[in-house]
């Protein structure tokens, strides 16, 4: 195991680097703007250009730049490790932003998968119990919403319904039910906070409650036709036992693997929730530096999404081989 | 005489569909007594693993109308109400199926599931429980028990898998056990030992056991009676010696010839198979459901739906065919090849 550990690590580091120099290789190589020519003033001489190319690494070839990178990156630079460089846009040290950007993201992300765990898996449970009845078909026509719905589209109607009509009427909550927008730190009140994040909680996590809702539902009509369900019925067990100890114990370690995988790549910011609702996470800060061709803001950001995706993958696979009696690694 | 382990008076389970009804079983008695070891036999959709499932109340009674009684000790397990019968599946009459890879729960320990069998039933501690079962595992012929019992079910091959099994059915000391062909799934020298196993235990246990199969060969010596089934219903009934070597149905007939054996002179013979495929359940052949595919049928057999009726003390058998013909034919035809 452990050594399996240890290898994986390795393909970890291995998939960054790949995916590293993918990146480098498209906003470096591809882009039709210089962003020396951007950064050099409004007009800019040659001399200056040359100056901001020398100071952005931008004036060495291709391969030295990407060398550059992958050494401040593993052994850090002048602002501490990972060294995760300095943004061209306002030319002070990245790391700080992207972990102010990340905290936001994270508390995005978790309060997002709790909701979407807490209201999908249930929801797929209890169709899954009594297939075709109403409740089964209510649920997954929400599912089919679910699915159907855009984030955008349903981030502005939940704004709407939540938000501008109890504004408007002067409903007694004075900032609406939810705060329309905005992150606020927990520091400021765990409501107020709660308040704010709440509606961005929701809307990302529909989605994935939706498909959650539909996968754990098959997976458990699918295990409960298994011959061990069978077995454990004629062993006389209660039925509330058989689902919960023998059907959903199977049916859902599935679904851990689904879940490690979408909080992974959630976890590397979620690009149209963040922008709807105006937080300031890594999705938005992402947008923002493609926009401002801040090109190591945007490494970074790849990076720091890479590397949840990686390791999500990675710990899942951990995760799976107790939940799995039959899968040992060596 | 004494009351009956199990009795089974005009079992039908039919199945709604949106293509008709399946009539899975359709009216089927017969007894089973403490002690006694009852083959049922018959091809796959003949109805002999329905017939069971409900009679340990393991048929979806959504989907399922089941009619008919089911005595068990004198008491209607049909009318029993789900927890009463709950209490009786797993420990008074249990089950084991065909595939013991798939029966058992890929995902918790040999020994934990035979104790979560005997402390739904038995108010004892966990370690009690274990020690139960352990010893259990032994009793079936699993050798180191107690590092068995920690082990998963892959981590058994299939005839071990097999005899955690019957640990499990029988750790309760039930009164009937029922084999769901037990040993379809193993290889041909381990079904020899787990039948003889089935066997032992039945006789340590005070067991009546049913032994639910599509092969004539594999019953053989292990049953006192054998009933064999066709398309939902039961079409021939006897003593073991009587279906062997006096048997009175056409169908049978065909099972006795299909079984494999070798020849004392080392002859290579062909299987003899019975011609046609079992019929749909839910178009049932008019008549005898066997007439398409019998080779012995006349006018009667298309029309007129036999009878199981006795033809000499308790073997019966439903077939239009005249006593003196069907001994004719089994002599003439039959005992040629058996």
């Amino acid at each position: 195991m452990g050594r399996y550990i240890i290898r994986r690590l390795l393909w970890v580091i291995f998939v960054l680097l790949v995916i590293t120099l993918f990146t480098y290789l498209i906003f470096f190589k591809l882009p039709p703007g210089d962003p020396a020519v951007r950064f050099a003033g409004k007009q800019p001489t040659p001399e200056s250009i040359a100056e901001v190319k020398k100071q952005f690494g931008l004036d060495k070839p291709f391969y030295v730049q990407y060398g550059r990178f992958v050494k401040r990156f593993f052994l850090g630079d002048q602002y501490g490790w990972p060294g995760l460089g300095f943004s061209f846009n306002t030319r002070s040290a990245l790391r700080p932003i992207i972990v102010t950007r990340m905290v936001v993201t994270i508390q995005l992300a978790l309060g997002a998968a709790l909701v979407w765990l807490l209201l999908g898996i249930p929801i797929g449970v209890l169709s899954a119990l009594r297939p075709r009845s109403l409740g089964d078909r209510l649920a997954m026509g929400f599912a089919l919403f679910g699915v159907s719905a855009p984030v955008f589209w349903l981030g502005l109607i939940f704004l709407y319904l939540f938000w501008y009509i109890p504004a408007q009427h002067h409903w007694p909550l004075q900032s609406g039910l939810a705060a329309g927008s905005g992150y606020v730190p927990i520091g400021q009140g765990f409501f107020t906070w709660v308040n704010h994040m709440i509606m961005p909680w929701v809307v990302l996590a529909l989605l994935f409650a939706a498909f959650y809702a539909r996968m754990s539902r098959g997976n458990l009509i699918e295990t409960m036709s298994e011959d061990y369900i069978r077995t454990a019925r004629a062993k006389g067990l209660p039925e509330r036992r058989v689902v919960v100890k023998h059907g959903l114990r199977a049916s859902l370690t599935p679904v851990v693997t689904m879940f490690g995988m979408d909080l992974g790549t959630l976890l590397g910011g979620a690009i149209i929730t963040e922008t709807v609702f105006n937080l300031q996470g890594l999705g938005n800060y992402v947008i923002q530096s493609v926009r401002g061709s801040d090109f190591n803001a945007i490494l970074d950001v790849t990076v720091v999404a890479a590397f949840f995706v990686t390791t999500m993958n990675l710990i899942v696979d951990i995760i799976y081989a107790f939940l799995d009696p039959r899968v040992r690694y060596s | 005489m004494a009351e009956p382990l199990l009795e089974v008076r005009h079992l039908k389970v039919h199945f709604p569909t949106s293509d008709g009804v399946v009539k899975a079983v359709d009216d089927v008695s017969f007894t089973i007594d403490r002690g006694e070891t009852l083959g049922v036999v018959g091809e796959s959709g003949s109805g002999k693993s329905v017939t069971f499932l409900t009679i340990m109340g393991l048929t979806n009674l959504k989907s399922a109308r089941v009619e008919g009684e089911v005595l068990f000790q004198g008491v209607d397990l049909l009318k029993l109400p789900v927890e009463e019968m709950r209490n009786i599946r797993g420990s008074k009459m249990t089950m084991i199926f065909q595939d013991p890879l798939t029966s058992l729960h890929p995902f918790y320990k040999v020994g934990d599931q035979i104790v979560e069998a005997i402390r739904t039933h038995q108010h004892v501690s966990k370690r009690e429980a274990m020690d139960m079962a352990v010893d259990m595992l032994r009793r079936v012929g699993i050798p180191k028990p107690d590092e068995r019992a920690k082990q998963y079910p892959h981590e058994y091959s299939g005839g071990m898998r097999q005899r955690a099994m019957i640990a499990m059915a029988l750790v309760l000391n039930p009164d009937l056990l029922i084999a769901d062909e037990p040993t379809t799934a193993l290889d041909v020298t381990v079904q020899a030992q787990i039948l003889d196993l089935i066997d032992r235990l039945k006789e340590e246990f005070n067991a009546a056991v049913v032994m639910i199969t599509h092969d004539l060969g594999v019953v053989a010596e292990h049953c006192d009676n054998i009933q064999v089934m066709y398309a939902g219903k039961a079409v021939e009934y006897g003593s073991a010696r009587d279906i062997y070597y006096d048997a009175h149905m056409p169908y049978t007939w065909g099972l006795l010839q299909s079984i494999t054996r070798i020849d004392e002179t080392g002859e290579k013979e062909r299987l003899k198979p019975i011609k046609g495929l079992p019929p749909s359940l839910i178009f049932v052949p008019p008549g005898c459901a066997f007439h398409p595919r019998c080779p012995y049928v006349f006018d009667r057999c298309k029309t007129e739906v036999p009878e199981l009726l006795p033809t000499n003390g308790h073997h019966a058998a439903a077939c239009h065919l005249s006593l003196a013909d069907k001994e004719r034919i089994f002599k003439e035809e039959v005992l040629q090849r058996a």
